[in-house]
């Protein structure tokens, strides 16, 4: 699923360069100029892309403090030295 | 006075805030410049909107609706709204983990631990001010024109010479005051409060004043069916909006699409024909003293010309001698002429056509207009064309904007025209124009005068398109925010990782909440009627449009509450700016050095304090030099920022990134910033494009290579580095 939120985010950006309301004027319910109507399509489009996002990319605990996990994870002297850390495979904050 | 007093009580209301803020301080720096890390997702939403919205989202977007068409929305806000979220998404929320561990303040803190290098510090220290300063200024003077424009008429024998309003340095240093002394007592939790405030207040206001003048103008229109109005304000608002959309459609087509609709093309050569006609008539008979007509004959051009705007009477000597070929003059002469009217400077030398053909083919308004012409000659002839420039490269046209304008031309001339000296037109806008009529029209005031002289003497507004290539590199602009130093404070605050969820998703749809009525506004000012006249004449200037339209169509009570959303959204940026400037001075530079435990933690709040009142008073004092240029200035430092991103990205994601890599990012930067500055005549060409596109898209690109090969080629960072920023990479 993370991928298909990024997916989305980029299809967003793609989508964003619309050559092909370049040209056209017409006005949508009679008012609203269909290329504002379908750019702010894209703004409430990117609010569900990042709601998405927040739900299924979110950063896990590690990614947010890395030595924080690391500390957790790793004998205290490999951490206190600075060198390499050793780390439990998979394992989670 | 309605509106003087409404913003008053504004103001009043922020510095109760600020107050209120200020009894929750803590008395410890961590909680006067990141409320110690204890605001949650509804004041994060709300200060990181109200940081990235400038008076731009109100005031900006309707303008550049108003000058540039529909397209405004995708190429700014559209585009924002995506990016502004990924960053605070892929940026904002791994370095408020780094600093909540690693109890960072400022970005360069960050960046020095990450690079292991304390002098990249001094490398950032200046690029980051130099380029803030700038956006600051943006907000001081703009606060200040803003209340000069809506105070217009308060007084009534003050202040004449700005139209018996509040003076703009005045406005600028009542907000400047404001400012000051909420962040001065309540720091990073009386600007997020403030911020929270004035979003709301702005947002609001925007939609009201959105509503009301749909409804009232949208009854104004001709062909308006009142008999098909549904009622009701937002039924109302609705038929009212079919009528002025529709006109948009009918009289300015252009406005509506990013291409130029061939209706608006052939409406401006006629009108630019026009005023070629009345710039050979005004050259030959004023500065050759050459009499074209005879009495006869301009009795003849007045009967036979309708009148409309000031100054008929010479446009219509001019279509008649044009007309009937009275007019006699060289293309050298013709050029001039054109020049001259458009008050732009001649050349001195004047060309001659080893430079371009001057003395041998008649200017045209623009580059774009030599493109059209060019594109409109048949296919064969265009390959001939291309084919004989490869042996015989043919010399440039030269184009009316390629001579600078004179500065305040139009509001010196106007006054001349119709000040006392002249016409005496220019006065209190509440007095009446005739004595013996005190009914009849007001007297004019000098905004409103230059305005009238801009309208009747320069040449018409030529429609132009977007260019596909340039909408696309204008997305690399929004990735300013990722490098903003006061967005990165804003970051810091949150109280924990999912305060950042709803900023994240909010964020866009706040964009379009505030963007799309003042683009609709900003559309429907290119056509809407207003008493039987265009409601905007031409070359009015974009930035007042809002201001000038929500005058004349609601009443003070609005234009008050109005301008106090114009404010809220300038003050939102502006107090964590200034801020952030002070937090910057304080832990960059004095701190930073001193040594350690050389200062008690009252004494870093003090010093950041002081270091705020320093940043307004200066800000402040440039504000009453240099208007133009710093406008000119804003997409520039936006721009700047941005091409900064690829290293804040790397330095939270690519664990190869050296010290060396992120000098030679910064450097390539700057140093293409500064020479694209210079080639374009210091911001002074708005067109200016590097490769087609825009020049962050090639600064941002280089910045990013220059990077990544140095990188590479340098040693890595320590592991003990790594470890502190990535998580351990899995067997």
């Amino acid at each position: 699923m993370r991928y298909v939120v990024w997916g989305l985010i980029v299809l967003l950006i793609i989508a964003h360069q619309d050559i092909w309301f370049w040209d056209d004027t017409t006005l949508v319910f009679g008012f609203m100029p269909i290329t504002l109507l379908y750019h702010a399509g894209i703004s409430v489009a990117a609010g569900f892309a990042w709601w998405l996002a927040t739900i299924f990319c979110w950063p896990s605990p590690e990614q947010l403090d890395p030595a924080a996990y690391a500390e957790a994870h790793v004998a205290p002297n490999q951490v206190a030295g600075g060198g390499s850390v050793n780390v439990e495979q998979g394992g989670r904050a | 006075m309605i509106p003087i007093w409404i913003v008053i009580a504004y103001l009043f209301i922020l510095l109760v805030l600020g107050g209120a803020a200020s009894r929750l301080f803590r008395g410890t720096s961590q909680d006067y410049m990141l409320a110690s890390h204890s605001i949650g997702p509804f004041l994060l939403l709300m200060s990181l909107f109200g940081t990235t919205m400038t008076a731009f989202a109100l005031v900006g977007s309707t303008g550049e609706a108003y000058t540039e068409g529909v397209g405004v929305y995708g190429l700014l806000a559209s585009s924002s709204g995506i990016i502004h979220s990924l960053c605070f998404f892929l940026i904002g929320l791994r370095v408020w983990g780094f600093a909540r561990r690693y109890g960072y303040r400022t970005q360069i803190q960050f960046f020095r631990d990450r690079l292991e290098s304390d002098k990249f510090g001094l490398l950032l220290f200046p690029i980051l001010v130099g380029l803030v300063i700038p956006y600051l200024l943006i907000g001081v003077i703009a606060s200040g024109s803003v209340i000069s424009a809506v105070t217009e008429g308060a007084f009534t024998d003050s202040f004449a010479q700005y139209d018996y309003g509040i003076p703009p340095w005045l406005g600028s240093l009542v907000i400047s005051i404001v400012v000051l002394i909420y962040v001065f007592f309540g720091g990073m939790r009386g600007t997020a409060w403030a911020n929270a405030f004035q979003t709301m207040v702005f947002m609001v206001l925007g939609v009201v004043t959105f509503v009301i003048i749909a409804n009232r103008l949208g009854e104004s229109q001709p062909g308006y069916d009142a008999q098909a109005s549904p009622g009701g304000p937002i039924a109302g608002a609705i038929h009212g909006m079919k009528s002025l959309s529709e006109r948009v459609l009918n009289e300015n087509p252009t406005k509506l699409k990013r291409d130029v609709d061939q209706q608006d093309r052939t409406q401006y050569e006629q009108e630019y024909e026009r005023w070629e006609a009345l710039a050979e008539y005004d050259f030959a008979t004023r500065r050759l003293e050459r009499k074209v007509l005879t009495s006869e004959q301009q009795t003849a051009a007045h009967a036979a010309f309708k009148p409309r705007m000031p100054g008929w009477e010479r446009v219509a000597e001019a279509l008649y001698a044009r007309d009937h070929e009275l007019i006699e003059l060289s293309i050298p002469e013709r050029n001039r002429a054109r020049v001259l009217q458009d008050d732009r400077v001649l050349p001195d030398p004047m060309p001659d056509d080893r430079e371009g053909l001057w003395q041998s083919e008649l200017l045209r308004p623009s580059r774009e207009a030599v493109e059209h012409q060019e594109s409109s000659r048949p296919f064969l002839e265009r390959v001939w064309v291309a084919i004989k420039s490869l042996w015989s490269p043919r010399p440039y046209t030269h184009t009316l904007s390629e001579f600078p304008r004179i500065e305040n031309i139009a509001e010196t001339r106007s006054l001349a025209l119709f000040g006392p000296d002249g016409s005496n037109r220019i006065g209190h806008p509440n007095a009446p124009l005739d004595a013996d009529d005190p009914d009849g029209e007001r007297k004019w005031t000098r905004k409103r005068a230059a305005g009238i002289y801009r309208a009747t003497h320069w040449a018409p507004e030529e429609p132009h398109g977007m260019d596909p290539w340039e909408f696309l590199t204008y997305m690399f602009i929004p990735f300013s925010v990722g490098m903003f130093p006061h967005l990165f404070q804003h970051w810091l605050t949150a109280k924990s990782a999912n305060s950042f969820k709803l900023p994240v998703v909010a964020h866009p749809i706040f964009i379009m909440l505030t963007w799309v009525p003042c683009i609709m506004l900003g559309l429907w000012a290119t056509s809407a009627m207003w008493e039987g006249r265009a409601l905007i004449p031409p070359h009015f200037p974009p930035n007042a449009i809002l201001g000038a339209m929500v005058q004349r169509l609601t009443g003070p009570v609005l234009t008050g509450f109005l301008t106090a959303g114009i404010l809220a959204a300038i003050m939102s940026s502006l107090d964590s700016q200034f801020l952030c400037v002070g937090s910057i001075f304080t832990n960059d530079f004095v701190t930073h050095y001193a040594r350690k435990d050389r200062f008690s933690d009252k004494q870093v709040v003090l010093m950041a304090r002081l270091f705020v009142v320093g940043i307004v008073a200066v800000t402040y004092f440039f504000s009453l030099f240099e208007h133009r240029r710093v406008f000119v200035l804003g997409i520039w430092t936006f721009s700047g920022f941005a091409s900064l991103f690829p290293l804040v990205f790397a330095a939270v994601y690519w664990r190869r990134l050296t010290k060396l890599g992120a000098y030679a990012g910064v450097l390539t930067t700057i140093g293409l910033w500064l020479w694209f500055f210079s080639e374009s005549n210091y911001g002074s060409d708005t067109k200016y494009t590097v490769f087609g596109l825009q020049p962050v898209a090639t600064m941002f690109v280089a910045s990013a290579v220059a990077m990544v090969l140095v990188s590479l080629v340098t040693p890595p960072p320590s592991d003990a580095t790594i470890a502190k920023f990535f998580p351990p990479k899995r067997k």
